[in-house]
């Protein structure tokens, strides 16, 4: 059998993960604990702890303004686009949000920003990526004829790997079907 | 008959013919890491009976060959444990097989061997496969092995009498890969096709997906999102070094080898939507795209020749399964009944594949031969998905939920025979199934 599981096995800190981005975590904070650990089995492998690195915070977003992202009376805090089933157009309630991200994308060129799109579980994880990919290329398509630039805004996808909501019924499958606005720095 | 022995006392037979429960980690008593626990849920009437003879002098080491035999050849469906307690004297090579007494217990095969330690440290074992209606010796084999070596050689011992009895190649001695989360922990793990010897590959905050491995099972894909995105890494098992194959901007996932293992066929959004490119699978250099759809088109997987691809599309309105020759360009629809038709998984030998489809909000596991166009639902659902097809062809490892919880199934490739494989206490998803080594 095989000669792997024979194998002395060698772990190595994977130095490359030295380069991963601090963008915010979902809620927000910085992340800053994130470790990654690999190996090749045995010893169950080694932190790496490598991306407690490079804090990039500002790098995209004029410190001046910041508040305004985060200040509760402004609309710009709020960062959550909403989808019907099977849908990837934005809804009109979400227009005015979307609208105001990108006025703030074109008044601040070197902001940038990531659209995180997500899928509900009815599906299957891969399949999924590219369902919440769909959902945060809409809310791009928008934000771009809102005159925000292309080179701001880079759209991902985490298809049903971070529900909001864990649940398993319909009000929770609702929440997870979105698209989070993320900006650079945060 | 009422099975006795060591295996054959963790047997528990119901009421109804045919349905054993056996605990995997009960006849692996020896092994404290062992995670899963595998059970057979339904049962094939047309098993084979076959008897195996405790070998001489396994008693004297800690693990004995002649149990995890039995349980590699019982939960492959397609043999019934025959008891040989009491045949007096015992049986060890083909010799002192007596056809006739074995025969009266009913037995079509017979399993006889010995474990005798040599001078040099190591352990000579011994064993014969005597087919009991022939009356002739199908295989007679020695190996001299360490004690570590005890699972290793069992399993390929029962590789070589699966193949001898039906035919096909075993693939006890395989390895699986799947995926564990216990909060927000996620790791991905390699054990041994019985569930045994389970080893982490990868441990993250962050969750994991899509383990494949390498056509020489040396290597692995995944996709990672560690950094705040899907990112395709290719890690070697050897030596655990790992490298980021498709890392670009947007969405990266859904990796897929080529049978040659020089290229993954992946899923990227770089340029808009979710397209097929390839890449090579030791990094470096530029993507190349495989085609331009206006949809999405995703989760591919090579067939065996590698002249074409199947992938999941939604092109014609619902996500369906198309095949796309590399060479020309063409494309076919492959799947052409029902609103979801995804994950194609094709055969070993090509014939058809295995795939996720749902129907009224149930996601099933079927089967599609090419062929006849025949599809069969293998599995029950609610929320089967994720197939991995053993490299002979026989059974499907797949993901499904359980009282709440996400665990690993196994179905045979008829769907007569299906296994829970559940975890103690971690969600598990995500199974791939390694090569024939």
């Amino acid at each position: 059998m095989s000669r792997l599981l024979k194998f002395v096995f060698l772990v190595f800190a994977v130095a490359a993960l030295a380069a991963c981005s601090s963008t915010p975590d979902d809620d927000g904070a910085p992340v800053d604990d994130r470790t990654i650990t690999t190996g090749s089995g045995a010893t169950g492998g080694t932190d790496t702890s490598g991306a407690t690195g490079t804090d990039i915070s500002g790098a995209g977003v004029d410190d001046g303004r910041r508040g305004a992202l985060n200040d509760p009376a402004n609309i710009l805090s709020r960062r959550g686009v909403f989808f019907a089933f099977d849908s990837y157009v934005v809804e009109d309630q979400y227009r005015p949000l979307v609208e105001a991200h990108a006025r703030y994308l074109v008044g601040h060129p070197a902001a940038r920003m990531v659209l995180q799109g997500h899928a509900d579980e009815r599906g299957t994880h891969e399949y999924n990526i590219a369902l919440g990919q769909r959902r945060a290329d809409a809310v791009k398509r928008m934000m771009m004829l809102l005159g925000a630039k292309e080179s701001q805004i880079e759209t991902v996808s985490f298809g049903k790997e971070k529900p909001r909501n864990p649940g398993h019924d319909e009000t929770a499958w609702a929440e997870n079907r979105r698209t989070d606005i993320v900006y650079v720095g945060e | 008959m009422k099975p006795r022995g060591f295996l054959q006392s963790l047997r528990r037979i119901s009421g109804i013919a045919g349905i054993a429960i056996i605990s995997a980690l009960l006849l692996m008593p020896l092994s404290a890491r062992a995670q899963l626990t595998i059970e057979i849920i339904g049962g094939a009437g047309a098993a084979l009976p076959i008897s195996i003879v405790p070998f001489a002098g396994e008693a004297d080491f800690p693990l004995g060959i002649s149990g995890v035999v039995g349980g590699d050849l019982t939960r492959s469906g397609r043999f019934r444990q025959v008891d040989s307690v009491g045949i007096v004297p015992r049986p060890s090579t083909a010799e002192e097989v007596n056809v006739s007494i074995f025969r009266a217990r009913g037995a079509d095969a017979v399993v006889v061997g010995s474990m005798r330690p040599m001078p040099d440290g190591l352990v000579e074992v011994r064993f014969a496969l005597v087919d009991a209606v022939k009356q002739q010796t199908l295989s007679n084999m020695v190996y001299a092995v360490t004690q570590q070596q005890f699972r290793a050689t069992a399993h390929r011992i029962a590789d070589e009498i699966y193949e001898k009895l039906t035919g096909e190649p075993g693939i006890f001695s395989t390895r699986i890969a799947y995926i564990t989360q216990q909060g927000t922990q996620h790791q991905l793990q390699v054990a041994d096709a019985d569930g045994d010897n389970p080893q982490t590959i990868v441990t993250s905050k962050d969750p994991l997906i899509s383990p494949r491995f390498s056509p020489d099972g040396s290597r692995i894909a995944y996709v990672s999102f560690e950094n705040r995105k899907p990112v395709v890494y290719v890690q070697s098992l050897l030596d655990g070094k790992r490298q980021a194959v498709a890392n670009f901007r947007g969405s990266n996932s859904a990796p897929a080898w080529s049978p040659d293992g020089t290229q993954l066929a992946v899923t990227l959004s770089r340029d808009g939507g979710s397209q097929l490119f390839l890449v090579s699978a030791t990094g470096g250099g530029e993507p190349r795209r495989l085609m331009s759809s206006p949809g999405i088109d995703t989760e591919s997987a090579f067939m065996p020749d590698g002249q074409s691809l199947l992938f999941a599309s939604d092109r014609g309105g619902t996500p369906q399964i198309y095949r796309l020759w590399v060479a020309d360009g063409r494309v076919e629809r492959v799947t052409m009944e029902g609103a979801y038709n995804v994950s194609p998984r094709p055969l070993p030998d090509g014939s058809g594949m295995v795939f996720v489809r749902r129907d009224s909000g149930r996601m099933q596991i079927a089967t599609m031969d090419f062929q006849t166009r025949q599809v069969l639902a293998l599995t029950p659902g609610p929320m089967d998905e994720s197939p991995a097809i053993a490299p002979n062809g026989r059974y499907v490892l797949y993901a499904a939920r359980s009282g709440g919880r996400n665990v690993l199934a196994a179905v045979s490739i008829d769907g007569t025979i299906r296994q829970r494989i559940g975890a103690l206490a971690q969600q598990v998803r995500e199974p791939s199934w390694g090569p024939l080594l």
